[in-house]
């Protein structure tokens, strides 16, 4: 194996808005043809990692490397990167072939060339037939098409999307993250996505940062990010969670992490389990029970259902045990009859695969 | 009466009242320009009864060289005036937008002054600052009108500024970011962004400061000499000597002018809202 290329390395970048810190000593590395979002709450610091990123703002410490090349003190129009803007910023007194143009005209790339990557993108978005069109002219979805059109065809480094997709409804939402994909593989390109959309963010990244306050709280694949979370900030942020407070007791031969909630589970011996550790159970991992058999490795309980929310697909029923603690389930609604046993104020048994649990550092 | 109930209150077009009010409106504005207009073809010295058609006055218009300087020095007023307050409105207005600075509140305020403050006493100050900085007495033209032309820019930018100021107000500044992003610098974003998108702007206020610097008269008033007289000073001291049809018919070819200025910007302008609005 080589040494994986890294497109992007952020090295110890702060910056500070007045008062407050936006970002705060952050460091990671985006490797080539990564599709990497930041994903978090509004306020935390991650469309300002972009703005850094792309030149807009300068940072107070810390260095941007891109592709290698230290960029920290770079203006912002001789970086190898290209934005698309939340707002996509298109430029309303052009047409669409010279809003995608703008760059490459700048560069004073020759015409042909032009001519031949604007005939390339434009195939790509699908927007042949609009090019003499004003963006005034176009619906949000053509204009998100273009505004990102307009950043590929320069063949930046890496593009960065600031909340791309936030302002468009949630059908043509679905179908824009499933065509970002498509254009990411096709061009391999790397792409730098910002959102604070979850489904968002598992559907369309290949590693996702999880960042509060101007840090980043953790770094993973998108699966491992739902599936393996280490942290309790990201699990809890990233999908919902059952989380099972309790501590850890060793004897000679056995890890017991001892709960109020479900009593002493057994846990395996060679776990490395950190002094505060939580555990916590995805609300899709928990089944419903119909018999009262005892199943190795599986944990049971039994509750009473006190909210239920109908999906369609999906019931979120939320149900109280008998020490007064609540469990969240998720359950896929595979027959109609048995919609009757979610009724409010049902008592159901419930289990879950010790396997399926994650240690999470608080 | 029943039938009111069908429209939209704010469907004002269907309003029959307001569409009268609206139409003794238009007549009572244009009724004494149309006026003006026909009775410069009246045959008659005094001018007060109509007494047949004729185009002798605009051939006495033509031919009074007097009136035809007089019209010249309006002109290269206007032009002159108007393009030096484009410049600086326009700087003023990318100035105010962009940047922050010490005590901006108030200059935007002192921006204001040349607009509320009343034309007399616009006038009278430029009189009395002409003499207090003993202003030379040039004497090749257009030098003559120097001083004239710097009291119509004082008064007609701040107009142009705040038309500007107006358009810019309304550019998305991620639209500058997003030049920046694509590669331009700023002298880029200035030729390639800015002034496009405020091209309607600058050509809607210098026709709006060329009209007011065409037809001012109170500033001018106390500001010029005897070499340099404009049109609508010079109107003024022939209309001391009674009202003759060759003041309506210098007047119909001002007015001509500007219709015919305003005519060309309204092309220029719905032409290039075309573009933006279809194919």
């Amino acid at each position: 194996m080589t040494d994986k290329k890294f497109t992007i390395e952020l090295k110890n970048l702060t910056k500070k808005f007045e008062n407050t810190i936006a970002v705060d000593d952050v460091s990671f590395n985006v490797e080539e043809n990564e599709f990497f979002t930041i994903l978090g709450p509004s306020g935390c610091g991650k469309s300002t990692i972009l703005r850094l990123i792309a030149g807009l703002e300068g940072q107070d410490q810390g260095e941007i490397i891109i592709n290698g090349i230290d960029c920290s003190k770079m203006p912002a129009n001789e970086r190898p990167v290209n934005m698309v803007f939340q707002s996509y910023a298109l430029f309303p007194h052009l047409n669409i072939k010279d809003n995608i143009e703008f760059g490459l005209k700048i560069k004073k790339i020759d015409e042909k060339e032009i001519k031949r990557r604007v005939d390339e993108i434009l195939d790509l978005i699908k927007m042949r037939s609009y090019i003499n069109k004003y963006p005034s002219e176009l619906s949000g979805g053509q204009r998100q098409r273009v505004a990102l059109a307009r950043a590929i065809v320069n063949n930046p480094k890496i593009v960065l999307l600031d909340e791309p997709l936030s302002a468009l409804d949630a059908n043509l939402r679905i179908e824009m993250q499933r065509e970002l994909v498509n254009i990411q593989r096709n061009l391999e390109m790397t792409f730098m996505l910002v959102t604070h959309d979850q489904d968002e963010a598992l559907s369309i990244s290949s590693k996702i940062a999880i960042m509060e306050s101007g840090k980043v709280i953790e770094t993973n694949t998108a699966t491992n990010m739902y599936e393996y979370p280490s942290k309790k900030y990201s699990a809890e942020f990233l999908g919902r969670i059952n989380i099972i407070d309790g501590y850890v007791s060793n004897t000679s031969d056995q890890k017991i992490f001892k709960s109020e909630i479900f009593g002493d589970i057994n846990l395996e011996n060679d776990l490395d389990i950190p002094q505060d550790a939580v555990l916590g159970i995805r609300p899709e991992k928990i089944i419903i029970e119909r018999s009262s058999k005892n199943i190795e490795n599986r944990i049971k309980t039994k509750g009473t259902v006190i909210d239920w929310t109908y999906y369609g697909d999906m019931s979120y029923i939320t149900i109280e045990l008998d020490n007064k603690k609540k469990i969240y389930i998720h359950v896929q609604n595979i027959h109609r009859n048995t919609l009757q046993e979610l009724k409010i104020g049902k008592t159901l048994r419930a289990s879950f695969d010790i396997n399926d649990l994650i240690i999470l550092e608080k | 009466m029943k039938k009111s109930l069908f429209y939209s209150p704010t469907d004002y077009a269907r309003n029959k009242y307001l569409k009268y009010i609206t139409f003794i409106f238009l007549i009572t504005l244009y009724l004494p320009i149309l006026n003006l207009i026909i009775f410069s073809f009246n045959d008659s010295k005094r001018n007060i009864v109509w007494r047949g058609f004729t185009t002798k006055y605009y051939n006495n218009v033509f031919e009074n060289d007097v009136l035809f300087s007089a019209f010249l020095n309006s002109l290269t007023i206007a032009t002159l005036s108007t393009i030096i307050s484009t410049i600086l409105g326009l700087t003023t207005a990318i100035t105010l937008w962009k940047f922050n600075f010490y005590l901006k509140k108030y200059y935007d305020l002192a921006l204001l002054f040349p607009i509320i403050i009343p034309e007399i006493c616009m006038g009278i100050s430029m009189l009395v600052f002409f003499n207090f900085i003993n202003w030379p007495a040039f004497e090749i033209w257009p030098l003559t009108l120097s001083n004239i032309i710097i009291a119509h820019v004082s008064f007609t930018f701040p107009f142009i500024a705040i038309i500007i100021r107006s358009r810019l107000a309304i550019l998305n500044t991620d639209t500058l970011e997003a030049g920046l992003d694509l590669g331009a610098n700023n002298i880029q974003i200035i030729r390639l962004i800015i002034i496009p998108f405020i091209k309607p702007a600058i050509i809607a206020s210098f026709l709006l400061a060329f009209t007011l610097s065409l037809d001012d008269f109170v500033v001018t008033f106390f500001t010029s000499g005897p070499n340099s007289v404009t049109l609508p000073v010079k109107i003024y001291s022939m209309v001391r000597f009674g009202i003759t049809p060759e003041i309506n018919a210098v007047s119909t070819l001002l007015i001509l002018i500007l219709i015919f200025c305003t005519f060309f910007v309204i092309r220029y302008l719905s032409k290039n809202n075309r573009e933006v609005l279809d194919d």
